[in-house]
């Protein structure tokens, strides 16, 4: 991740499959209030409109962003999803399959932290396991998070979350793009910050004081940066 | 009168089959009405009709028994939805891919029957005594094996005996309890019903023995 410029689009796309048109097209909204730049499909609904799921459909759209030059990772809702999605990616020819994922994962938070993890530039697997909501973006250093490694210099800090709901899944998004465009390991109270998933497991909400630590050639922009944006509130109220 | 299982002989199958699924839609529906969400006789019809309407608008007859096969798996998977358009998808797009023939020899019957269990089981990741589609294909699988080793059975017998073992399972499932599907969220509730997608796989089954005119 750390070669992935600012400047750089993602080069892998969510395909949302669900038995209803209308949630697969809200979940995406959501995943792309917090990815603006990742390729996002949602495939709902049976071929008339109605309850259900169309392989057809799913394929096509694996096509088309296969065709973008894109890898996709597939998240779904229901068991017959699940079933339609993979009968899609088995209708494809084998170099384009290879770069599909289907994963069953908490599909709000799983498209959710997917797309995070697409936006700030993670590989086809990284993002398949962010939308199992099984790993973080990056894998968190080894030993426990309390004890600074020794040589790189940590910087840390504290602060005060200001906005009253916390380190929901809006804010949380926002800090792990935010650390991902920095040359440093960031942490929040020990967890991973490129881990949206992470940091939401903190359950931190308003009032609490966090601790910021990094390490790394940025690691004191990043801290600087991260405190800025708590201090902020991440403009809520 | 047996005939050869040649592209004719799929044809037919394929449209008895619609006949069948539309005969039997109001049982099946019903069934599902028990333990799942009760659309799956309406489904299968809905997705047999479209499969006889590209039938008729084939401007090329088929050369091979797999490429009517594969007609009717993306035709199914297109129309039917559901688990059942996704399981019946696989199964018919599994069996055509070893099908590949104008005529079905005893082996290839059996091969035929195989990839479609293949597919059921690939796709819906069941096992035997789940009180799923897999009860129906699994003993005709190993009927028609046992059959194909003795010998003097025409390749169109197996299928008269297969037809008899899916039946068979399709009843089978009436004391299980379902682990997997829809009608898993019932529990302890789904004992003392018969398994929908076992009961049209049977008839999948039936309808192929009897388009050879032997069942």
């Amino acid at each position: 991740m750390s070669d992935t410029g600012p400047g750089r689009a993602p080069d892998v796309a969510l395909v949302l499959v669900t038995h209803s048109a209308t949630l697969a097209r809200g979940c995406a909204e959501v995943a792309e209030q917090m990815a603006p730049d990742v390729r996002i499909l949602a495939v709902g609904g049976n071929p008339d409109g109605g309850i259900g799921t169309d392989t057809e459909a799913v394929r096509a759209a694996l096509v088309q962003v296969i065709a973008e030059g894109l890898g996709a990772v597939v998240l779904t809702d229901l068991g017959s999803a699940v079933m339609a999605a993979e009968l899609a990616v088995e209708l494809l020819a084998p170099a384009a399959a290879a770069r599909v994922r289907v994963v069953d994962g908490p599909f709000v938070e799983g498209a959710v932290a997917a797309a995070v993890a697409a936006q700030i530039g993670a590989a086809l697997d990284e993002v398949a396991e962010a939308a199992r909501g099984l790993a973080a973006v990056a894998p968190p250093p080894d030993g426990p998070a309390s004890s600074p490694p020794d040589g790189p210099a940590v910087h840390s800090a504290a602060v005060t979350l200001r906005n009253p709901l916390g380190l929901h899944a809006r804010p949380a998004a926002v800090l792990a793009r935010m650390v991902a465009g920095f040359d440093a390991e960031v942490r929040v109270n020990g967890v991973n910050a490129a881990s949206m998933l992470e940091l939401m497991k903190l359950g931190a909400s308003g009032g609490r004081e966090l601790t910021v630590t990094a390490t790394g050639p940025a690691a004191e922009q990043a801290v600087g940066a991260v405190v800025a944006a708590i201090s902020a509130g991440f403009g809520e109220a | 009168m047996t005939v050869v299982l040649d592209v004719d002989w799929a044809i037919a199958w394929v449209r008895l089959t619609a006949v069948e699924v539309a005969a039997r839609r109001d049982e099946l529906v019903e069934l599902d009405r028990q333990i799942g969400d009760g659309d799956h006789g309406e489904n299968l019809d809905r997705g047999f009709r479209a499969v006889v309407a590209r039938l008729d608008a084939l401007e090329e007859p088929p050369t091979t028994v797999g490429e009517v096969l594969r007609l009717v798996a993306t035709t199914v998977m297109s129309t039917v939805g559901g688990a059942a358009g996704a399981l019946y998808g696989t199964a018919y797009l599994s069996a055509s891919r070893v099908t590949a023939v104008p005529v079905l020899d005893s082996s290839g019957t059996v091969g035929l029957l195989e990839a479609a269990l293949d597919g059921v089981v690939r796709r819906g990741k069941a096992r035997v005594g789940e009180k799923t589609m897999v009860d129906a294909w699994s003993p005709a699988v190993e009927a028609a094996r046992r059959a194909a080793g003795r010998a003097g059975l025409r390749p169109a017998e197996l299928l008269v005996v297969a037809a008899e073992a899916a039946e068979a399972g399709a009843v089978a499932t009436d004391p299980l309890m379902a682990t997997k599907g829809r009608a898993s969220y019932l529990g302890e509730r789904s004992r003392g019903h018969r398994d929908p997608g076992a009961v049209s796989s049977a008839l999948i089954v039936r309808a192929a023995a009897s388009a050879a005119g032997v069942g």
